[in-house]
């Protein structure tokens, strides 16, 4: 029979967290559950007025064709986001990860972006692609693509989607590289010596090694592209054209904070909020059952 | 050494509390930015030396949307501004919050501050009263859309500076003949193309006298005047007549770089395009459709008034009184008017203007008063008064990007831009009806 071990009750757990506790009150259930209760009002921009209307505010909101196309491009959009960096990130960090002179150097160079705000982000795509002034809009002009991201709604999404990939490539590109080069190096030798190739390498061993760093991002850019991208769209098409690049956080932005409908925006907000929880719930428990650690 | 420290901080809160005792800081929270923005601290600052009661302390918040909601959230936490600038968009917004503000004539009345409201243009302050009359806000900075023009572009296309939009259609291709990109953009596509071709027109925008008659108003807009002419704008893209440029003043650049010869939009642009434009141009009134009508009745204006909010001392609304005063002197008006393009409030401002010659020496700047008091405003031409109006124009703004884009036709745009603004009355009405 095991001997059961009883400490004497202390205080000093409870102390140690305490500030994370405190935290997590102070910065989410606080803030969470105000949108909540917000969420059930509806009420004049001043707060002069209100309404307790319980669900009428979600209820609204799922009857609205737009929010529901909102929905569907805000998956679209996530997945072209975490798709692209992640790619790119994966290709430019296989290659990184075989030179052997100079790697500090283009390490350095490929992380920069990410030092990058995303407004300023968003303002240089703007610059390069601006329809009269843009150097980038100049050139395509030229092979005679007539570029104008402020009416092409899929010129716009296309622009929002580069942009939000770039500034993102730098963080997945340096989670990818210090997993490959934590794969020990006998492994690869080996394989190279049976005579596998530089491909074949790649899909067969470094891949699979690398699938818990590859999961770990796709909830990090997904989480990513739903509510940081905030500050790019503002920059580069602020939603529009025609709602062509208004993603749920968006929407939220716009309907309190320009349109000065709380009620509505807070329910957003939660809705925001539930599906974030549930995307995170699901790839933690059926994606990660997939992946070799 | 402890001592000394503790001294200064004593003498330094003394200090600071015997200054704020002297002197009462007035907060004007303002949307103005880059040269309008220095022009606002120069106007406060020679308030402030006009006399020692008070000091008026402008704060640049952002853009005009989010000068208003960051009002609106420091009124929330009762930290609010003494006076805030507001667009005239959020003017039923503001109206319908009567616990939040303070009428403007009332201060004055108050305060015992000489308030003569007749000095004050018509078309201007008819924007910014209650049905009763009273003035709620102080007209800061208005302007109305004209139609500037490319002198030299025109002069070289062999075009003359168009009237009607039959005429601008003419220009317009002449311009394209000539080698340009595009014939003619404009900005503020809902101000310009919609509330104020409706009121140019003498069409009415809204029911219940496009709002001012009752928050239970609905769009009207899906005409047949405004559809047609929309869709023959849109059918104008082919041979490049012409180009859409963005939401706003977005398509300044396309005017100011020669890429297209005409635009319509705001009469404030004319200190942004002196600097910018490096050709002869000039303003002209609005394009009339003389399939709607021969002669157009007045425009509308746009641009922003000073609220004064609610829940400060008297000492505040003393000074603030003593401020909005002294910002409609004629003096300060017409150097405003001068310098930035808007319309000077006073009749007095606009006087002044004249006998200083500025007109004869800037022709087509009085454009924009002229267009405003062409005639006694109609209930269809008094302005525009629907509350979520911000969220409206965005409606308006999605619609018509779709229609330019070819999605949709003028008249399934138009369809469904009034049916979602309604939504969107409806539920202001709600949140106003209690």
């Amino acid at each position: 029979m095991l001997k059961r071990v009883h400490y004497s009750p202390s205080l000093l757990p409870y102390l140690l967290v305490a500030p994370q506790v405190a935290i997590t009150l102070v910065f989410f259930i606080w803030p969470a559950s105000q949108a909540l209760y917000q969420s059930f009002l509806i009420e004049d921009a001043f707060g002069l007025s209100t309404e307790f209307v319980w669900f009428e505010n979600f209820i609204a909101l799922f009857k609205d064709p737009i929010y529901v196309e909102t929905f569907w491009r805000t998956a679209y959009f996530s997945l072209a986001v975490a798709g692209l960096s992640m790619g790119l990130a994966l290709v430019l960090a296989a290659f990184a990860d075989r030179v052997v002179r100079g790697a500090t150097f283009y390490r350095t160079l490929l992380i920069w972006p990410y030092a990058i705000a995303p407004v300023l982000a968003g303002a240089l795509w703007v610059f390069m692609f601006n329809p009269t002034l843009g150097i980038v809009a100049y050139a395509l002009d030229a092979l005679g693509i007539e570029w104008n991201h402020k009416l092409n709604g899929s010129q716009a999404m296309l622009l929002v989607i580069m942009a939000a990939a770039w500034k993102q490539v730098a963080y997945n590109f340096l989670f990818f590289l210090a997993a490959m080069q934590s794969i020990p190096k006998s492994v690869i030798e080996a394989a190279a010596i049976d005579g596998a190739g530089p491909v074949k390498r790649f899909w067969t061993i470094i891949f699979p090694l690398i699938t818990p760093t590859t999961f770990f991002l796709l909830v990090v850019n997904m989480v990513y592209a739903f509510f940081d991208t905030f500050g790019i769209i503002h920059a580069v098409t602020q939603g529009g054209p025609a709602n062509a690049t208004t993603i749920l956080v968006y929407k939220v932005y716009n309907d309190g904070f320009v349109g000065l409908d709380l009620g509505s925006s807070a329910a957003q907000s939660v809705i925001l909020m539930a599906i974030v929880i549930a995307l995170t719930v699901v790839q933690f428990r059926f994606i990660e059952k997939r992946v070799e650690y | 050494m402890k001592h000394a420290v503790f001294g200064a901080m004593i003498a330094g809160a003394v200090g600071f509390a015997t200054t704020a005792g002297a002197v009462t800081e007035i907060q004007w929270w303002h949307a103005m930015g880059g040269t309008n923005g220095e022009r606002v601290n120069k106007i406060a600052e020679d308030f402030n030396a006009t006399q020692s009661d008070y000091k008026v302390v402008p704060v640049y918040k952002g853009n005009y949307t989010e000068t208003m909601t960051a009002a609106i959230a420091a009124f929330r936490a009762k930290e609010q501004p003494t006076i805030v600038q507001v667009f005239e968009v959020g003017t039923a917004t503001m109206m319908a919050a009567k616990g939040a503000v303070y009428p403007v004539e009332d201060l004055m009345a108050d305060t015992g501050t000489p308030f003569d409201k007749a000095g004050y243009l018509p078309a201007v302050i008819s924007y910014y009263q209650t049905p009763e009359g009273k003035l709620l806000s102080m007209p800061f900075n208005s302007s109305t859309p004209v139609l500037w023009y490319n002198k030299d572009a025109l002069d070289a296309a062999g075009a003359k500076v168009p009237t009607t939009w039959d005429e601008v259609k003419e220009a317009s291709e002449k311009l394209v003949a000539n080698g340009m990109d595009c014939g003619f953009s404009f900005g503020w596509q809902s101000w310009v193309m919609l509330e104020n071709y409706s009121a140019w027109h003498d069409l009415p925008f809204a029911t219940k006298e496009n709002g001012f008659a009752g928050f239970d108003a609905e769009l009207v807009f899906n005409n047949d005047a405004v559809v047609n002419r929309l869709q023959q704008i849109a059918d104008w893209q082919g041979a490049k007549l012409f180009k859409y440029g963005g939401r706003r003043g977005d398509s300044l650049p396309m005017f100011t770089n020669g890429e297209c010869g005409m635009w319509l939009n705001s009469s404030a642009y004319y200190g942004s395009i002196k600097g910018q434009a490096k050709f002869n141009f000039g303003q002209t009134m609005l394009p009339v459709d003389t399939a709607v009508r021969d002669k157009p009745q007045n425009s509308i204006i746009g641009g922003a008034t000073l609220w004064v909010l609610s829940g400060k001392s008297d000492e505040q609304y003393k000074g603030a009184a003593k401020f909005l005063a002294y910002l409609s002197t004629p003096e300060v008006q017409a150097w405003w008017h001068q310098e930035t393009g808007y319309v000077p409030i006073t009749t007095a401002a606009y006087e002044l203007s004249r006998s200083q010659g500025f007109y004869e020496k800037n022709p087509g700047t009085d454009t924009a008063i002229k267009q405003l008091s062409l005639n006694t405003p109609t209930p269809n031409s008094k302005g525009i008064r629907l509350g979520n109006f911000v969220q409206i124009r965005d409606v308006i703004n999605e619609e018509l990007e779709a229609l330019w884009a070819g999605d949709k036709t003028a008249k399934e745009a138009m369809d469904s831009a009034v049916e979602r603004g309604n939504v969107l009355l409806r539920k202001f009405e709600r949140t106003v009806a209690r």
